[in-house]
């Protein structure tokens, strides 16, 4: 039995090689210049500057990161009445719903996105508003997955106990079904905003590149300049901008159950 | 109460309108006569043809399948064999592989994605079909072992000891003992593993070389012109998954109704 644990040892091998050095290939990438050789490596903090420097890229870093923080609210929003009414629906219908939801995800996210064009192309609608209904429009399933998921795990009988209690239907949703949904928000806002900040293809084909994001310009830096030294800087800012919202959210989950 | 209730399955009955309306969009204008996207002019199957006669756009489905397939394959095997592994090893493995693993799952596809271009490059490997399937089976791996590892916490060990005991070897409690009993994970993780290498846009962007496209980049590239054989792509792709779904829902039902058949027998 105990031999069976070197079995992980060539995923471990190969996980590292293939997973970690990449991202340390992208750190050693910002940091330096082009023009690096094997034996000399000019580290330099210039790729930074340059970003930080520039209101162009302070502004397009902002614009990501509200576009992906509204998509989220407004798939919250619209999803939590969804998952509610789902929950409540029979068993069967349930299972029904979960699937509907579902389906349209296994379809590719690039075609999905292409059949939103024909629909808004001639609408008159600002590339803006275009590129939120595309946003809301993939995102929205994971979030209503997420909060279904939490609401049906739920143990109805402490809804019932709130009104044994005295509670009305408003302040038991309040005091009861809405915070034990709480983690199947927070799941679900990981899975939203976190594809969100970076996506590029959306505002691409829905946006007709007049709106550019932080996943767009990395695009670009990395495809038609071919600048990777600026393109891993401007991908590690946005890492490190992620990574720093996201431990945030996790920190008010667990604010909130160690109440 | 009546009202409430109707007021529900209009939200609910909206969200799906919501959801399906593109797709039935793209349905209905691939029938197209003309290549307008926003007025249809009559029926035609000649975007189909295009699409039939198209050769980048039947090789884009066929790297899609056979990409995912080989993924998938691929990343259930070593993911399956990496997570047994994983389950016997002592807690510092295990929480550094779970580290490990986290990198591609939490980080944003774009980043993965040139860490991997830059990988690739770094080491003087030409991109194309090879690297696009590498990073596939690498981007899946962790999502398999995620499926897979719930199961075996929940595995009873004496089980295998037992086997071992009754003088089968290693490999053989392996394949006769753990693996039937962790069975439902690895399949729902190579149907993970599937479904994402198919859906997969940015890794494949960055990673596939020149003159090899699966359905994403392909459609990617082709939409800044206006190309009504996509909504026949589209549709055929709908159309498959239909099937698949409608497959994998009615088999579990009849078997389903056969266990509670057999039940009764009992």
């Amino acid at each position: 039995m105990k031999s069976f644990k070197r079995l992980v040892y060539p995923y471990l091998v190969w996980a590292f090689i293939l997973i970690v050095i990449p991202m340390f290939i992208i750190l050693f990438y910002a940091f330096s210049k082009e023009g690096n050789s094997v034996l000399i490596v000019n580290i330099t903090l210039e790729n930074f500057v340059r970003f930080f420097s520039d209101e162009l890229f302070a502004d397009v870093l902002i614009r990501s990161l509200i576009l992906a923080v509204i998509t989220t609210i407004i798939c919250i929003l619209i999803g939590y009445p969804a998952a509610y009414f789902m929950a409540q629906l029979t068993e069967k219908r349930q299972a029904v719903m979960v699937l509907l939801v579902t389906a349209p995800q296994l379809i590719n996210m690039l075609v999905r996105t292409y059949a939103w064009r024909g629909i808004l192309l001639n609408t008159g609608l600002p590339a803006s508003v275009k590129v939120y209904i595309g946003m809301v429009y993939n995102f929205l399933p994971f979030m209503i997955l997420q909060i279904y998921t939490s609401l049906s795990k739920m143990d109805k009988s402490l809804i019932n106990a709130a009104y044994d209690l005295g509670c009305d239907k408003k302040k038991a949703f309040l005091t009861v079904t809405l915070p034990l949904s709480v983690p199947g928000i927070i799941s679900g806002i990981t899975l939203v905003f976190l594809p969100a900040v970076s996506s590029f293809f959306i505002p691409k084909l829905l946006g007709g590149g007049s709106y550019v994001l932080v996943g767009n310009l990395i695009e670009n830096y990395f495809v038609t300049t071919g600048d990777w030294n600026f393109g891993s800087a401007i991908s590690l800012v946005m890492a490190v901008v992620i990574l720093i919202s996201m431990y945030v959210t996790r920190k008010f989950d667990y604010d909130k159950e160690a109440k | 109460m009546n009202k409430k209730f109707d007021f529900k399955k209009l939200y609910l009955i909206l969200i799906m309108i919501f959801f399906y309306a593109p797709i039935v969009y793209v349905v209905i204008f691939s029938f197209n006569e003309s290549r307008s996207l926003t007025a249809f002019t009559g029926f035609s199957l000649r975007w189909y043809e295009k699409m039939f006669k198209s050769r980048s756009m039947m090789e884009s489905v066929y790297y899609s399948l056979l990409v995912a397939v080989i993924a998938t394959i691929v990343s259930t095997i070593v993911g399956t064999i990496a997570a047994i592994g994983l389950s016997k090893s002592n807690r510092v493995i295990r929480e550094l592989v779970t580290q490990v693993n986290n990198i591609p799952m939490l980080n944003p596809d774009i980043v993965t994605a040139i860490g991997l271009m830059l990988f690739f490059t770094t080491l003087n490997i030409p991109t194309g079909f090879g690297t696009l399937l590498l990073a596939h089976i690498i981007f899946c791996i962790p999502y398999v072992m995620l499926s897979i590892s719930p199961k075996l916490r929940q595995l009873d060990d004496n089980i295998a000891e037992a086997a071992l005991d009754l003088g089968c070897t290693p490999f053989e409690s392996l394949v006769k003992v753990i693996i039937p009993q962790i069975k439902e994970g690895i399949i729902s993780g190579a149907i993970v593993a599937f479904t994402m290498s198919f859906d997969d846009f940015v890794i494949s962007y960055f990673t596939t070389g020149p003159g090899i496209n699966n359905i994403s980049t392909y459609v990617y590239s082709a939409s800044k012109r206006i190309n009504p054989s996509i909504n026949s792509l589209s549709t055929l792709i709908v159309l498959a998954i239909t099937i698949v779904l409608i497959i994998m829902n009615v088999v579990p039902m009849l078997k389903e109704r056969k266990v509670v058949k057999n039940e009764k027998n009992y």
